[in-house]
């Protein structure tokens, strides 16, 4: 049997290594959308995990809403990438602040 | 009931895997295609978590749709890589850092301190017939039906923030109005003026 301290520790390890991930990716905004979407899963193992111990179904309903939320950022956050490409040739994060106005 | 364990173990150990190659990848392609490793390792453990229909979905929408976005957008874009890693090299150890006092401190509550007392061992039996899908249609669908006409609305929202934003006006090009072109009438275009001919000398 699976125990709930397992799949904790391995959400655990995950969310550690997205956060890693955005220190050594900071200049790469695909990259950090990555991360950002690797943070979302971890958190979404802890509500399955402590749906099916707890035997509550809320858990899954709100991972459902995660996944949806998650979703629509990814589609902003890559509209946005885009359109930075556009303007400046580049994907760092340090040009983004000249897309205002 | 070792075989689940064995499975759940090989399986975590992939997705950790993945996701350090998630990271580390040196080309954003490398990093696409892992995570989609990772999400449907992660699918995977949610089937055995008896979470069937969100397993299902994180492969249908994460692999099928978001992913593929992502992966359009890497190889859309033509990116000077070397140029984005200057100067990133010297960060590994703050990252590491930060990475393993997290890691410290979720082990602390999850193993040390057994989350505050609560002895969660074994999950509790799923009652006979039980279905995944339809407890959470279920719940969904009465408790959560306005949430869920709200997530809808969001969803829409975005996916016209998308279009709006990456909707490109060029200027310099003079396209063919059919609009227009319709609409004009004759006495727009040509008119007729009265004048005396001319005389001859």
């Amino acid at each position: 049997m699976i125990t709930l301290t397992e799949v904790l520790t391995l959400s655990g390890l995950l969310f550690s290594i997205a956060v890693a991930g955005v220190f050594l990716n900071r200049k790469n905004v695909i990259l950090l959308l990555m991360c950002i979407e690797l943070m979302l899963l971890a958190v979404n193992f802890n509500f399955v995990a402590f749906s099916r111990f707890l035997g509550d179904i809320n858990g899954q309903i709100f991972v459902f809403f995660i996944l949806t939320v998650a979703a629509a950022e990814a589609a902003i956050g890559l509209a946005i990438l885009v359109v930075l490409f556009r303007e400046r040739r580049s994907i760092d994060v340090e040009d983004l602040d000249s897309l205002q106005g | 009931m070792m075989f689940e364990t064995i499975l759940f173990f090989a399986f975590s150990a992939v997705l950790v895997g993945a996701a350090l190659g998630v990271v580390l990848a040196r080309n954003p392609v490398y990093s696409a295609l892992l995570l989609v490793v990772c999400f449907f390792n992660s699918a995977v453990i949610w089937l055995m978590l008896d979470a069937e229909f969100l397993g299902i979905v994180l492969v249908l929408v994460y692999v099928g749709a978001v992913m593929v976005l992502f992966l359009f957008v890497v190889m859309m874009l033509d990116v000077n890589l070397e140029e984005l890693r200057k100067g990133l090299a010297g960060y590994w150890p703050i990252a590491a850092a930060v990475a393993g006092l997290m890691v410290f401190a979720i082990l602390n509550v999850v193993i040390t301190k057994r989350l505050g007392g609560i002895a969660l061992h074994a999950a509790p039996p799923l009652p006979p017939g039980y279905s995944n899908t339809q407890a959470l249609g279920e719940a969904l669908f009465t408790r959560y039906a306005y949430p869920a006409q709200l997530a809808a609305v969001i969803l829409l929202v975005a996916s016209i923030a998308a279009i709006v934003l990456t909707l490109r006006h060029r200027t310099g090009v003079k396209p063919q109005n059919v609009g227009e072109q319709v609409r004009v009438s004759a006495k727009d275009r040509v008119r007729l003026v009265k004048m005396p001919s001319e005389k001859r000398p």
